[in-house]
């Protein structure tokens, strides 16, 4: 075929150009960071102006299912639980109306890959590390968080008064959180910790005395053991943090337009007492968790 | 040669001048993310390793124990027949996550004595019961494709069904079945390490970890292609194994 393979060549590298020439524009060329301190709700920081997935909507994104106190029966749309009732005080300080705020469930592969999003933010406790920060883009914090230990009676760990004292207890944690980092570097278990795909997962191995001990943030430690989700289980205390406070913040694709009004709308909510206000009602601190050190 | 090399500039620049070429680099293929996950990858893929090896073993004995089962003849062993079917038809149905999940958090759950509480342990258990269904169905094709006058000779000079099984028809029968064995073989290495959701950490998990920490698919990366390295070697195999069947046939 002395004739058909250069066109055939000739079609493919055209077909390489053009895939690269045709392609649409990164949509995150289109709008420039907002300079200055933005103001949410006004200027370039109203619904009109806002470059949001759906124009006149605000798309948040979180996990399915999604869990206590953070969301109450998996249902992200009903504002009650803490960052359902974050989310949509955040939207409200931008201007939007609670009719105007629609939720995608997004797993967390999906909220931190590369591509286009299917979300304007996302919140599914997600905390802040500067590693993170290079690939997604965080909002200011809405919430300062500590991890806790939490184990069933009769286990070794329920006597543990001290860091120290879990050091050889058999420990777990969830897959990709920072409960798992935290069993890891604070505790320094002298055994492979367990992990998880999920706290539900955990929290069965627990039951079955599979693992000895469960790091968990403080809230959901309250949730698991309050709300008798493994039985006899009880918070053995919460680890002391050393140096900068976790905290969690909305994820956002990185260099996204929005960052900076979101972040607006967070602080906003802080300086106004909201976000003090919606701890002290979704996030019960009643029981002890005396600190670990 | 050319055409080849042409085609692969044209991909290679088409990837790479894509608008989102950049974000997908930082994700995928970050140098620094996959070289600070290598080492706790590679702890991964050892427990992988030794998984694979010996729930291969155990597979291996027990598919073929199963489709021995299978091959008996009379109605007084229908009941183990009978179970020898029940068994495949359970276990090849049954997802293996979901079998995971059952013997890794449901047999502890029983707070019996004796029963293991190490995931590894578990998780091997339920990879031997379901990839064991899959090898005897492969061991069953091989002995019925050994035709049935091999049989009929061998009971005729006298042998019992146990020894014409034994001396006759299983050695051809696995020198059939190699090359869909070694594919079952690969397989496993896969899906080895799924016993992760039971709290262990093999080669993919620790990818994940590292995935969480610096948000980046990178470490999945480097896990995929130690899988991959670790494959190529087992596909060579089969490739032999099924190039010398194939002469030993053909002289015969």
């Amino acid at each position: 075929m002395p004739v058909r393979t250069p066109v055939l060549l000739a079609a493919l590298v055209v077909a390489g150009l053009c895939a690269a020439a045709c392609a649409p524009a990164d949509q995150n060329d289109k709008a420039a960071p907002a300079t200055g301190v933005p103001t949410p709700g006004q200027g370039a920081c109203a619904p009109a102006q806002l470059h949001t997935l759906k124009a006149g909507t605000f798309t948040f994104g979180t996990d399915e299912p999604v869990y206590s106190p953070w969301f109450v029966n998996d249902d992200p749309s009903s504002g009650k639980g803490f960052e359902s009732a974050v989310a949509y005080a955040v939207a409200g300080k931008l201007g939007y109306q609670k009719a105007q705020v629609t939720w995608s469930r997004v797993s967390f592969n999906a909220a931190i890959q590369p591509g286009p999003k299917t979300f304007d933010a996302d919140l599914d406790e997600f905390s802040i590390t500067p590693d993170r920060a290079k690939a997604v883009d965080f909002s200011a914090p809405y919430y300062d968080v500590a991890q806790a230990v939490i184990t069933v009676q009769g286990s070794p760990a329920a006597n543990a008064h001290s860091i120290a004292d879990l050091h050889g207890v058999k420990i777990g944690a969830q897959v990709g959180s920072t409960s798992y980092d935290a069993a890891q570097n604070v505790i320094k278990p002298s055994q492979q910790v367990a992990v998880y795909n999920n706290n539900d997962d955990a929290k069965q191995a627990l039951g079955n005395g599979q693992i000895q001990a469960l790091v968990v943030d403080l809230p959901t430690a309250f949730e698991i053991t309050g709300a008798g989700e493994v039985q006899n289980s009880v918070i053995v205390g919460q680890l002391a943090t050393t140096g900068r406070p976790e905290q969690f913040g909305l994820v956002l694709d990185k260099g996204s337009a929005l960052t900076s009004c979101v972040s607006a709308a967070v602080n906003a909510l802080r300086g106004d007492g909201t976000l003090a206000k919606l701890t002290d009602q979704w996030l019960s601190t009643a029981g002890n968790a005396p600190t670990l050190r | 040669m050319v055409s080849t090399l042409v085609f692969a500039a044209a991909v290679w620049f088409g990837i790479t001048s894509s608008p989102g070429w950049p974000r997908v680099r930082s994700s995928f293929f970050d140098v620094h993310t996959a070289a600070e996950a290598f080492p706790a990858i590679l702890t991964g893929l050892w427990l992988n390793v030794r998984v694979l090896v010996v729930c291969e073993v155990l597979i291996l004995v027990l598919g073929l124990g199963i489709a021995a089962l299978r091959t008996l003849r009379g109605p007084v062993w229908f009941p183990v027949r009978a179970l020898a079917v029940g068994y495949v038809d359970l276990f090849r149905g049954l997802p293996l996550i979901i079998c995971l999940y059952l013997v890794g958090f449901g047999l502890p759950g029983l707070r019996l004595t004796g029963i293991p509480n190490d995931p590894v342990i578990l998780g091997g258990i339920a990879l031997v019961l379901v990839y064991s269904a899959y090898v005897a169905e492969v061991f069953r094709a091989g002995i019925e494709s050994v035709h049935p006058s091999q049989r009929a000779a061998a009971r005729s000079i006298g042998l019992t069904h146990a020894q014409t099984m034994r001396i006759v028809v299983v050695p051809q029968a696995i020198r059939r079945v190699l090359p869909p064995l070694l594919n079952d073989f690969v397989a496993l290495q896969k899906d080895c390490g799924l016993i992760s959701v039971l709290g262990a950490v093999d080669a993919v998990r620790a990818a994940q970890i590292a995935q969480a920490k610096f948000f980046t698919f990178s470490p999945y990366v480097v896990a995929g292609l130690l899988f991959v390295l670790l494959a190529v070697p087992c596909a060579r195999l089969a490739d032999a194994a099924a190039r010398r069947l194939a002469r030993r046939e053909g002289a015969a």
